[in-house]
Parts: C-alpha cells; structure tokens; sequence
C-alpha cells in the first residue's frame, strides 16, 4: 500500500497506519518506553514532517512520472527473490519456541533508563551531538540562498 | 484478557523474523520501482522500522535490555536523517522544479 498509492499523501497515511501496528508489536512485547517513543517521534514528528514537506512542495496533485514497466517488474522480480532467499533460509530453523519474555520488566522505562544511562552514557552523547549536527545541516540546507551583492 | 496477552506473547520468533523480512522486502522494492524522492525516503524509513523489530523481538526472547537501547539509537538517527534528507529534497525542488528521481543524473558517467 504505501509503495503502491499514485498518490503520495495516501503514501503517508498508510505508513502511518503501518507505524501504528509497529507500535502495537511493541507494546505486545512489553517494550513500553519504545513504543511510546515510537509513537510520538515516527508518527508525531517524523509523518508530520513529510507530510509538511508534502504540501510546501505542492505535489498532491501531480502524478509523477512512473518508471517503466520493465524496470518495475525487475523491480519486483528482484525483491521478491530476496524474500524468497531470505524465507528459504529461515526455513532450515526449526520452529522456535514461543516468545516468553523472561525477564518482563527489561522494556520499562526506569530499567531500561538505568542500562542507558550506565553502560551506553557515551553513544547516548553522541547521539545527542549527532541529532544538533543534523538540526543546524538541516537549517542551513533548507535557507534559501542569500542574495548576491 | 490475561489469556489473550499470554497467547500474543507466545508467537514463535520465527514469526517476527518472517514478518520482519516481509516488510524490509516490501521497502526494498519500493525503493527499486518508484521514482518520487519523497516514497523512496519512507521505503527507507520501513526498512528501518523492519529492523528495529526485530531488534526489539529479539531483545525481548533473549530478556536483554541492549537491543532495545539500539532501537532507541537508531530511532534518534532515523530522525536525524529524515531530517537532512527532506531539507535535500527541498532544496532539490528548489533548484530543479522537480522530485523526479533521475533529474539528479548529473553525477553519471
């Protein structure tokens, strides 16, 4: 569905849909604070930004120029061989046992906090540092040209 | 409804390794058969949902909090790259009236 739509704000809204079950898988797993994460920055930021980006650009009305058809059933042929590959490989696993959560309490917010904070301190940082990069790239990017004097 | 949440809990992991192939495949190919900048930036962005599942499936079978904490970066950097990429993407329309994928052919040889 979301590769499929013409249109790109259909697009949007079936990802949405999409992010919504992700989130629903999480909380399925007794990852509370990754759902809540995912819900509030992919389906709050990051679908409002496209969907922002959407409408600046103004191209809901315009069908964009598809590929050609040979390109597309390649296109096809090709992921689809990966599928297979991949389930073929899965196949040789027997089936495992259910996904009984050990230790249920791993996916809350304090416990996973106290890993966050103790062992992963420095990738925590750099993140930090790697999210400010990408702000002040995406600003300047983003700022029109300035006029030549 | 503590037997429903028993039953959900109790799928095998091969089923969220199935389902986790299915959906990186599906970003795959939208990635291979669309030309809109803008779709093939979200097929990018299910592939990087696909993972974070599994990470999180497996991180929850294993009873290891590291996995989830990965989920987490790469969510940060997921954001980070939406981020540029749409401010590229802008500036691209800008310049070439267009999100048409192969109006950036000028690097070919």
């Amino acid at each position: 569905m979301v590769i499929l739509a013409k249109n790109p704000i259909h697009s949007v809204l079936y990802l949405v849909i999409t992010f919504f079950t992700f989130t629903i898988h999480y909380v399925l797993l007794n990852a509370q604070f990754l759902a809540v994460v995912n819900f509030i920055v992919y389906m709050g930021a990051i679908m409002v930004l496209f969907l922002f980006v959407l409408m600046l650009l103004n191209l809901n009305k315009e069908t964009e120029p598809m590929k050609s058809v040979l390109v597309k059933i390649m296109g096809a042929v090709a992921g689809m061989c990966l599928l297979v590959t991949l389930a073929g490989s899965l196949r040789t696993l027997e089936a495992s046992n259910p996904l009984i959560l050990k230790k249920p309490e791993i996916g809350l917010v304090g416990n996973l906090g106290k890993v966050l904070f103790n062992e992963f301190l420095l990738p925590f940082e750099i993140s930090s540092i790697l999210l400010l990069t990408a702000m002040v790239g995406a600003v300047l990017l983003a700022k029109k040209e300035p006029k030549k004097i | 409804m503590e037997t429903i949440v028993n039953t959900l809990q109790g799928v095998p992991l091969n089923h969220y390794i199935l389902l986790s192939s299915i959906l990186f495949t599906i970003g795959v190919i939208g990635v291979l058969i669309r030309r809109n900048v803008i779709i093939i930036m979200m097929s990018i962005e299910l592939m990087l949902n696909a993972v974070n599942l599994l990470l999180a499936a497996f991180s929850a079978y294993h009873g290891d909090a590291s996995g989830q904490v990965f989920v987490f970066f790469i969510m940060a950097l997921a954001a980070a790259e939406v981020a540029v990429g749409l401010a590229i993407i802008v500036m691209v329309y800008r310049n070439t009236k267009s999100i048409d994928i192969n109006s950036l052919n000028k690097l070919k040889w």
